[in-house]
């Protein structure tokens, strides 16, 4: 072949581009497919529950009613309130101790086969499946230590489920901070807790706020861990008040009560044989996907916030 | 400026660019590269000189809203680059590219070297083999890596990578060869190699270089261009650029009161 031998045979040159595009095209359509059979296939779901929880879905006593022997008049107070307080605790629980966990294996641990160790069972401890947490919580939160069937132990127990979730993605995003960016900090004479704290944490704030949220979107539609503890099916009060206009303001008492979160009372009432309390369940089922779309929603815009703000090069 | 005995092999005409943003980096660039000479651009950061250069093998098609406007012909057969009609895939496999930092693929020495061959769709192992130990040794690389081209390319030093790259470039015949501040992530030695390379593959291939380093276009070149602002200065041959620029703006960049 000579210099110019792309232009000498530009014929044979174009129909080889010709059928290189024409696979890229093919394995264009076959992706888009694959993608749109996933996204119906849940959105048939969605609107399936939307439909059939309808009555329900828009009326305001479903929300605050608590649950009922009578379809009609059951309602999910008692689970919103249920799955709001747990997720404050798992919250409360999981991300300083995911958080801090990560940083020190990414910054501080020593490398050796010990850190290795831990660094691979981390990876490993978020595909165990969720009904070994809640058999682990069961010994350890409801016997060993006694916090009973209650939100603290829900809570806990959720934060242990989520805890590898943080951790690697706290890792991840702390891994995307370049070097260059820490031995600036260094070179200036910074300490280390002053570069961990002063940058990396700061940059890697947006993905450790996605690991966070992610994982709190998974336990909130977590059933199994929350039935092996012991959670109620049928709860007709609500827990004391975590704050009060009266001091000393802010009480704990809740922590000890026993409780009931959506997914459960869904399950609870799609168990019913009246086929009238479908319907709650419809609705129920819509509302979990609603809250997880919606923080998964969130962590999606809150990585684009930070990806625009903070960018490598 | 132009000579009777000299081939124009692509001409920028009246060419205008624009970044998806909208910032109008290129203005009325008219601009001839001589066949089987190197063309240099220099240039104050943020002139545009890198943009010029990765409008030759539309490299800002891979990013959405990029506009051109205006035309880059190619000789002999008058082909506007640019042309909507003219695939920029057809347009990359005439005109090849050397980057700034050394970007060779995590694969064997003999892979990166073959892989523009590949996409081509050669698969004659003899044919590949012959070709791969010319790139080599047209970049000067051969005699150092022809008893290891199975190794990982990451394994070269900083100067070997980049004349792997050079090799890539070279494999598939190109027409013209753009060269990105190819050596402003090397050391001197390295320097010094890639500028004697490209000292010996003048007179055949039509070259395009874009440097921070005046010496080095000084070195290297046949011809200079001068961009500022987005601006083509001046272009005309280096030693006249270099000794007696016509415009103070030059004049000013290649004694250093602009930087």
């Amino acid at each position: 072949m000579g210099t110019a031998s792309t232009l000498e045979n530009i014929d044979a040159v174009r129909a080889m581009i010709k059928r290189a595009k024409l696979k890229d095209h093919i394995f264009g359509l076959v992706g888009l497919v694959c993608i749109m059979l996933i996204l119906l296939t849940l959105l048939i779901l969605f609107v399936d529950l939307v439909v059939d929880g309808y009555p329900k879905l828009f009326s305001a006593d479903f929300y605050s009613n608590f649950p009922s022997r009578r379809a009609a008049k059951a309602g999910l107070l008692s689970a919103l309130v249920g799955s709001s307080l747990v997720m404050l605790v798992t919250f409360v629980s999981a991300v300083p101790m995911g958080v801090g966990a990560a940083i020190y294996l990414e910054e501080y641990a020593p490398k050796n086969w010990f850190t290795e160790i831990i660094e691979v069972n981390v990876t490993n401890l978020a595909a165990v499946p969720s009904i070994i947490y809640g058999l682990l919580a069961l010994g350890l939160f409801v016997y060993t230590l006694d916090f009973g069937n209650s939100i603290l132990t829900a809570g806990l127990t959720l934060g242990l489920l989520i805890l590898p979730v943080v951790i690697v993605a706290t890792r991840e995003a702390i891994r995307a901070i370049p070097i260059a960016i820490r031995e600036a900090a260094y070179a200036v004479g910074a300490t280390k807790g002053q570069v961990v704290g002063q940058h990396v944490v700061r940059y890697s704030a947006g993905g450790i706020l996605t690991g966070v949220i992610i994982g709190m979107a998974r336990a909130i539609g977590e059933t199994a861990p929350v039935i092996t503890i012991g959670a109620l099916t049928f709860i007709a009060f609500l827990p004391e008040s975590p704050v009060s206009s009266t001091p000393p303001f802010i009480n704990f008492e809740w922590l000890t009560s026993g409780f009931t979160v959506l997914p459960i009372q869904m399950f609870s009432w799609l168990s019913r044989p009246s086929s009238s309390f479908h319907v709650n369940a419809a609705a129920a089922g819509a509302i979990i996907i609603l809250v997880t779309l919606l923080m998964n929603g969130i962590a999606i815009k809150m990585r684009y916030n930070i990806r625009k703000k903070i960018k490598w090069q | 400026m132009a000579n009777a005995d000299l081939t124009t092999k692509a001409e920028a005409r009246d060419f205008n660019f624009f970044y998806s943003n909208g910032h109008h980096a290129l203005k009325n660039i008219n601009l001839p590269l001589y066949e089987n000479k190197i063309t240099a651009l220099i240039g104050p950061s943020g002139c545009g000189k890198s943009t010029l250069l990765r409008s030759f093998n539309r490299m800002h098609d891979l990013y959405p809203g990029n506009r051109y406007e205006g035309e880059i012909v190619m000789h002999p057969d008058n082909t506007n680059i640019l042309d909507a009609n003219v695939d920029p895939i057809e347009v990359r496999m005439r005109i090849s590219m050397v980057f700034q930092k050394p970007n060779p693929f995590p694969k064997s020495i003999f892979e990166n070297v073959a892989y523009g061959l590949r996409v081509r769709g050669e698969k004659n192992k003899r044919l590949l083999a012959d070709k791969v130990e010319e790139a080599l040794k047209g970049a000067a690389l051969w005699d150092e890596v022809k008893d290891r081209l199975q190794d990982l390319a990451f394994n070269l030093s900083g100067g070997q990578q980049q004349r792997l790259c050079i090799a890539r470039a070279l494999a598939t015949d190109p027409e013209i060869m753009l060269f990105d501040e190819p050596t402003s992530a090397l050391d001197p030695i390295a320097t010094a190699n890639i500028e004697e390379l490209m000292n010996d593959l003048r007179g055949k291939l039509t070259m395009l270089v874009v440097t921070h380093n005046m010496q080095q276009a000084a070195r290297v070149s046949d011809y200079t261009a001068y961009m500022y602002l987005g601006d083509l200065i001046e272009h005309d041959k280096t030693g006249d650029i270099f000794i007696k620029p016509k415009d103070k703006r030059t004049e000013d960049y290649i004694t250093g009161r602009i930087s």
